[in-house]
């Protein structure tokens, strides 16, 4: 087997709350964080259910010490990134070769938002500063040059797989001694723009979702962020601290079958998790828990159920989908989910997959529905497919 | 890893499909931006598909297609897009009725073809592929990211990775960067003009036909504190390749005649690199942030046939290794080496 | 001759980009999806908005998409029922 980077920290921001801390209390309660839209002025606020974190931009940035004006993704990122390099005991004068790698699918385009709409009327119009920050690059930017990391930078967009694939390349950075850590994952704030873009593929359910569901009707849209601070044994070393968990295994495939739809036999979403399996020296048998992908969308669900079941029979292991309490997060979902699926591994728990009633009739198993304790958890695999055929599959171990 | 250069495509301003065109002439904008030069998409796509592809994706496609075609490879086994600023005209054309109808009755497909992973996903979509894929949309440095990337990939054990880099100039673009300051102005003859372009390389381990043409990691620095720091990585990239300045026969650098922006990479030049031949690539391709791909592909070019373009004087030949200087005011600085086995 | 269709046509081509394709090359009852023409999930979503912008008619059911948009003839029946022109059997 192959062991992988140790997670030297972690730290998260969503519809949960703030924090690892209060988004273990919430998945162990059971309680969800999807509901009416408060903050988004859309609309649809009183049609379309959302999991949105539940403060607005300037109690963001005063809770981070934030400069003001950023983009919310921005400062979502910044506050679950800080948390993760302090909770590792990261400390920038001891770790020269530290990289950042952070995905996101929007950038700045809640700010730009507001920059088109008197553009539009006259061109010389809008105040430019809204739109010095549209690019995704320009967020990790922002949050790099905040934590004072610039020895390697990047960001990585790649639909809902996105923080996914950049929780990876860290640790392929550090597998090749590029880095001794990365702070990896993904931020994405709910913004018009990815709300109307969603509803007119008409995926979005206007109740609160239920994935895996036999009468799923779609998926809810969420927003958050999300990290891990990867190290190698070195770094480790360097820390004095406790690792939380090992990155095992992963694997990134295309689908190549439709630029939105997954193809029905799921060949993308396989493809990944069995590539992840391969990396990781293991069989899937080994797997404890999977936190599917599992967005709610007709879909999605059946893609990915019929990939399990291919890879997986006869026997299958325990699984749920935390978008029931989160929502479909973007390009944070692969990095929440990577939090979500460490903090199983640590406490022994599989979180229940909400609101499920039904079976689906083309699947032999169903997903957990009332939270799991003192379960024996060796390695659970954390699922993220998106657009553009994107899929990719983690693999974590217990430290 | 050494990284070979196995082939290159390359869609910009200039005869850069028709390579042999591309030494003789010199396309230079009287305005303050150039558009590429595109060829008949639909010899690369077959019409059902190429509906559904935006101006950027097809200039990715064709690049990425004549790439392969070239270098013999019917299927890669890696992809890697990098792009800055992602598909802007589906972006903006669907904020714009967004923002027009309040939300109501859009269109799907702008929507659908504004990720920024589109260009990777529609040439998967093409080919069929399966394997790796992944996007870096990471302003100026997101060409030398995907770069990395795939010298890692190689280090793994695979082959034949096509790498590529593509932004585009829209109206829009233009518009509310040229508020910014970026670009010369009216009538003027020299400084800062907006481009755009497509470039794609097919990246192995081993070397293809001859010559065979290498390509190094690239060294970065984000934010340097001074230009001796900037001068310190470029002596931290010859060393690791085994050379010194002397070795260095030509430097295509970034320059582009708006005097604040240039004014740290000149202090590079002079302090570091006097006296080496040194022209700008973006006075060819026009100034976008993935414009660096425009550069290796001229390196690479330029190494293969032993010749430079007419109005590029007293380079020696034979001719070994390019430096290509990529910069961007103060912020951000990288070279990568292209060299002639 | 059928404006309805004749018009429907050349705002299919025109909404779904399908630039090689002329009106009289679509027949009324041939098929707009997998044979046929060849249309997929996407091009019946902007067929939704088309029925929306341009004759005012919400299909708020994505299900009935495959009756109402199988050809021309169906879409223009469709249209004329809903109209009240015309009473067609469900």
């Amino acid at each position: 087997m192959n062991p992988g980077p140790y997670i030297a920290g972690m730290g998260i921001v969503t519809s949960l709350g703030f924090g690892v801390e209060s988004n273990l209390q919430s998945l162990i309660s059971g309680e969800a964080g999807i509901g009416k839209m408060q903050f988004l002025q859309s609309a649809y606020r009183d049609e379309l259910p959302v999991g949105e974190v539940k403060s607005e931009n300037e109690q963001l940035s005063q809770l981070g010490n934030l400069p003001g004006g950023w983009p919310r993704t921005a400062l979502l990122s910044a506050l679950a990134a800080r948390e993760a390099l302090d909770q590792a005991g990261w400390d920038k004068k001891n770790a020269p070769r530290t990289g950042f790698i952070s995905a996101n699918t929007v950038g700045g385009m809640d700010r730009t938002e507001n920059f088109f709409r008197p553009y539009i009327k006259n061109q010389d119009r809008g105040r430019l500063a809204d739109v010095v920050y549209h690019e995704c690059g320009a967020i990790t930017e922002l949050v790099a040059a905040q934590l004072g990391i610039r020895h390697f930078v990047s960001t990585v967009s790649t639909a809902c797989s996105s923080s996914a694939n950049s929780i990876f390349t860290g640790a392929r950075m550090i597998r090749s001694g590029q880095l001794d850590f990365a702070l990896v994952g993904g931020a994405d704030a709910l913004t018009l723009f990815t709300l109307n873009g969603f509803n007119t593929l008409m995926i979005l359910d206007k109740e609160l979702c239920q994935p895996f569901d036999e009468n799923r009707r779609g998926l809810n849209l969420g927003e958050g962020a999300a990290y891990l601070l990867l190290c190698s044994e070195k770094g480790m070393d360097a820390l004095k601290s406790k690792a939380l968990g090992r990155l095992s295994g992963y694997a990134n495939a295309n689908d190549a079958f439709h630029q939105t739809a997954s193809s029905p036999e799921g060949t993308g979403s396989f493809l990944a998790m069995k590539g992840a399996l391969e990396k990781a020296g293991m069989e899937a048998a080994d797997i404890d828990y999977i936190n599917l992908h599992g967005t709610g969308t007709p879909n999605n669900d059946i893609a990915e159920g019929t990939a399990i079941r291919l890879l997986f029979q006869p026997s299958f292991p325990k699984m749920s989908s935390t978008k029931s309490f989160t929502g479909h997060t973007l390009g944070a979902s692969g990095a929440v989910e990577a939090v979500y699926s460490v903090l199983a591994l640590q406490h022994g728990l599989v979180f229940p997959n909400l609101r499920w009633q039904t079976p689906m009739k083309e699947l032999p198993f169903k997903p957990v529905t009332a939270l799991l304790k003192d379960q024996k958890m060796r390695h659970v695999m954390s699922n993220s497919f998106g657009f553009g055929g994107n899929c990719s599959s983690l693999i974590f171990s217990a430290a | 890893m050494k990284m070979y250069i196995r082939s290159s495509a390359c869609i910009s301003p200039q005869y850069s499909l028709e390579t042999k065109k591309f030494f003789n002439l010199r396309i230079s904008p009287e305005a303050d931006f150039i558009k590429c030069r595109e060829p008949d998409y639909d010899l690369f796509v077959d019409p059902k598909m190429i509906r559904r592809m935006s101006r950027i994706v097809r200039m990715g496609v064709a690049a990425a297609i004549t790439c392969l075609r070239e270098g013999g490879v019917e299927m890669p086994s890696a992809l890697i897009t990098a792009t800055a600023y992602g598909c802007l005209e589906d972006s903006a054309s669907f904020l714009r009725r967004m923002i027009e109808f309040e939300e109501k009755m859009l269109s799907p497909t702008s929507f659908i073809q504004s990720t920024h992973n589109t260009v990777g996903a529609q040439i998967a979509l093409m080919l069929k592929c399966h394997h790796y894929n992944n996007t870096i949309v990471h302003r100026f440095f997101s060409f030398e990211n995907a770069l990395i990337e795939s010298d890692i990939l190689l280090s793994e054990g695979n082959t034949d990775i096509l790498l590529g880099a593509a932004d585009e100039f829209t109206e829009d673009r233009h518009r509310i960067l040229s508020r910014f300051g970026l670009y010369k102005k009216q009538g003027q003859k020299t400084g800062n003009f907006a481009g755009e372009g497509a470039a794609f390389f097919l990246l192995a381990s081993s070397p293809g036909s001859s010559p065979a043409l290498s390509i190094s990691r690239p060294e970065m620095i984000f934010l340097p504190e001074n230009m001796e720091e900037t001068g310190a990585i470029l002596n931290k990239l010859l060393r690791e390749n085994g050379l010194t300045k002397n070795d260095i026969g030509l430097v295509l650098d970034s320059t582009t005649g708006n005097r604040t922006n240039d004014l740290p990479a000149r202090t590079v030049l002079d302090q570091e690199l006097k006296g080496i031949p040194s022209f700008p690539f973006k006075s060819l391709c026009g100034d976008y942030p993935t414009a660096v791909s425009f550069g290796v592909w001229m390196a690479a070019l330029i190494l293969k046939e032993q010749r430079a373009p007419e109005w590029m004087k007293d380079i020696s030949f034979p001719l070994q290794h390019i430096l290509v200087y990529h910069h961007t005011g103060a912020s951000h600085h990288s070279f990568i080496l292209v060299s002639a086995a | 001759m059928d404006n309805l269709k004749q018009k429907l046509k050349e705002q299919i081509i025109e909404r779904l980009n399908l630039k090689n394709l002329k009106p009289d090359l679509i027949g009324d009852d041939q098929p707009l999806f997998i044979e046929g023409i060849g249309l997929d999930s996407i091009d019946a979503l902007e067929l939704i908005v088309l029925l929306q912008q341009e004759y005012n008619i919400k299909l708020s059911n994505a299900e009935d998409g495959p009756r109402v948009f199988y050809s021309v003839s169906t879409m223009a029946d469709f249209i004329r029922a809903q109209s009240g022109a015309v009473k067609i059997p469900s």
